[in-house]
């Protein structure tokens, strides 16, 4: 292009963001950006999308197998991936689903996200006992593993979706608080934050003005992988039943139903978890490749 | 090391104590009169008196807690309600079960995931590697309940010697045949129950060991002491597993450290796939029926079974790399 017009060579050729030219490089952000486009755009218009009515029941189609999309040479909007145990149609379900697994994935990581980043941030910035016992407490949060965690609090709390979201929530806010603290820590002492002291800016807007818009990328980072977390955690509640109640659907409670038809049906407990797969796929893949572009520091966690 | 280790002691001990306080608390953030929850809303007389007796649910909240934990330390965890057995002897019946199950996983993740990452890592780019990497991506990605499930259908039906759920004799058992009649059936009735819950959850460790093996070997081998090995005239299968199969299963190590801990969450709903009798599947069961003595007793159990094989871990790091110094 530049070459037709040579008069502009004078002036400075515009070039993209060198972040934003990495991010577009990266396959794996784009492999996963893909699937939770698609995941979003099933969430958003499923109820629209759906074959059959994902609630409507017929006895006499229980467990109907998987008839494809094609039957006799004509297009087939019935029974697409089979039927589950009181006849509905798998497929409708598990777009209906999807929502589910995405709006808790996205409310209990935006908990943990502000609950953690401010814990963190706090812990961080002031320091000496305050640091102490806000680490503490989250050393005996993590001292039980993450679903054993959320199980008891929702075993406390009661079985419901509200309650596994807060639970999933709880579970992944000492890990955020840790990483952001350690974030903190390591810009608190940059001069720019002296700076801004020393022209008379009090601490909550150094805090959140100056340290943590530089301390945001490993958030982000654990944050998307946080979502693949969140989702599994989901589906692992709903499946010993503390999660998702119906009439609700979710992924994690079709594959506790399908469970009781194993060797008949295997299908309805096939495709749910595949999805669940493909999801939480989709947001390790971006997870990693963000954690690639942005910030090195996290590798190995 | 000797201070390090009483170091870490110390700090288990509150870290423990914080834990009891969160396990005592379950039943006091459940919405409404603990009592009624537990005993439900036709409780006797007499049923009350004995909760309150075992909790003292009629006094202050700080000393509830301490007649619990002292009741706790000398290993009185209540008894269930529905089962009327002693919380303790529930737990220890099905602790070894847990335990071997997350012991098999991970004897099966490092027993298929090092080789595995070592062929990707030799043979790069060939149709092995990028095989075994698709397989890892997905098994890490995959729930280990829903593999779990997929094995029973696909796998566990159609292959006769493979039972679907509940447990074999236990390895202890197994091991006492060999040693006593030299009898291998025990031990191979033992496996053949054991493998595919124990495969199920070790599905994403298993993953994540072929990556970080197949990564680690990758790194290792560009570096100048592997090319100086090679320039000796060294044969290939001498560099690579004498000389960077070693530094490079270091970080394995630890990510296999970190992972066993979360064996032992993630067999909570294997558990229940497998029918297997372990304290996953107790908890699972008391929260459907309320029995919070069962419940609190097994989640402090695991916990600290949880923190013990933590702290195992840290203190064996520093025996496996002597490049840690612990101050």
């Amino acid at each position: 292009m530049d070459s037709a017009h040579p008069a502009s060579t004078a002036a400075p050729r515009r070039r993209m963001n060198p972040t934003l030219r990495r991010v577009l490089r990266n396959k794996s952000i784009m492999f996963g950006s893909v699937i939770i486009v698609g995941l979003v755009i099933i969430a958003l218009i499923g109820p629209w999308i759906t074959p059959m009515d994902p609630l409507r029941q017929d006895i006499w189609e229980r467990y109907e197998a998987p008839q494809g999309i094609w039957v006799n040479g004509e297009f087939n909007t019935r029974y697409i991936l089979g039927a589950d145990e009181l006849g509905r149609d798998l497929l409708s379900r598990l777009i209906i689903g999807a929502r589910v697994s995405l709006l808790v994935g996205l409310i209990a990581t935006g908990i943990s996200l502000v609950f953690g980043v401010v814990l963190g941030a706090i812990s961080g910035y002031v320091g000496g006992m305050v640091d102490d016992i806000i680490m503490r407490v989250m050393d005996v949060l993590l001292a039980l593993p993450g679903i054993l965690l959320a199980i008891a609090i929702v075993a406390a709390l009661g079985p419901n979706i509200v309650n596994a979201m807060i639970a999933i929530a709880v579970v992944r806010i000492p890990t955020m608080a840790r990483v952001v603290r350690s974030d903190v820590l390591a810009v608190k002492n940059e001069e720019f934050v002296e700076a801004a002291r020393a022209l008379g800016q009090n601490h909550v807007i150094v805090l959140f003005k100056h340290i943590l818009i530089n301390a945001w990328a490993p958030a982000l980072v654990l944050a998307t992988l946080g979502m693949g977390t969140a989702i599994v955690a989901e589906a692992a509640l709903s499946f010993l039943g503390l999660g998702t109640q119906p009439p609700q659907v979710s992924w994690g409670r079709m594959l506790s139903v399908g469970r009781e038809a194993i060797r008949s049906a295997p299908h309805v407990t096939l495709y749910p978890g595949l999805a669940i797969t493909i999801v939480v796929l989709g947001f390790s893949l971006l997870g990693d490749g963000l954690r690639d572009v942005f910030d090195r520091r996290l590798k190995d966690t | 090391m000797l201070k390090y280790v009483v170091r870490r002691l110390f700090s288990l001990v509150f870290i423990l104590l914080g834990v009891s306080i969160i396990v005592f608390m379950l039943v006091h953030l459940a919405p409404g009169d603990p009592v009624r929850i537990m005993l439900g809303e036709d409780a006797t007389e007499a049923d009350v008196e004995r909760l309150n007796r075992i909790y003292g649910f009629d006094r202050p909240l700080p000393v509830q807690y301490f007649i619990w934990l002292g009741n706790a330390l000398q290993g009185d965890l209540g008894t269930g309600i529905r089962s009327n057995l002693p919380v303790t002897l529930l737990i220890f019946e099905r602790m070894p079960a847990t335990i071997e199950l997350a012991l098999w996983s991970l004897v099966l993740a490092i027993g298929v995931g090092i080789p595995l990452g070592v062929v990707s890592a030799v043979r790069r780019n060939s149709w092995i590697d990028f095989g075994s990497m698709f397989a890892a991506l997905i098994g890490v990605a995959a729930p280990n309940f829903w593999v779990g499930l997929i094995l029973l259908s696909q796998i566990a039906l159609y292959v006769t010697w493979l039972p679907i759920g509940s447990r074999g004799p236990s390895f202890p058992d197994a091991l006492w045949a060999i040693a006593t009649r030299l009898d291998f059936v025990v031990f191979w009735d033992h496996f053949r129950y054991v493998l595919l819950p124990a495969l199920a959850l070790g599905t994403s460790i298993m993953a994540l060991i072929t990556r970080l093996t197949r990564s680690s070997l990758l790194e290792v081998l560009g570096r100048d002491y592997v090319r100086t090995a090679r320039a000796k005239g060294l044969r290939e299968f001498t560099v690579v597993y004498g000389h960077a199969l070693k530094n490079a299963l270091l970080p394995v190590i630890t990510v296999v450290g970190v992972q066993f801990g979360a064996l032992l969450g993630g067999s909570i709903v294997i558990e229940v796939v497998f029918a297997w009798p372990g304290v996953g599947r107790l908890i699972v069961s008391a929260i459907s029926q309320r029995d919070f003595p069962v419940v609190q007793g097994s989640v402090l159990m695991l916990a600290i079974v949880f923190a013990l094989v933590n702290l195992l871990v840290d203190l064996s790091y520093s025996l496996v790399n002597p490049r840690i110094r612990y101050g």
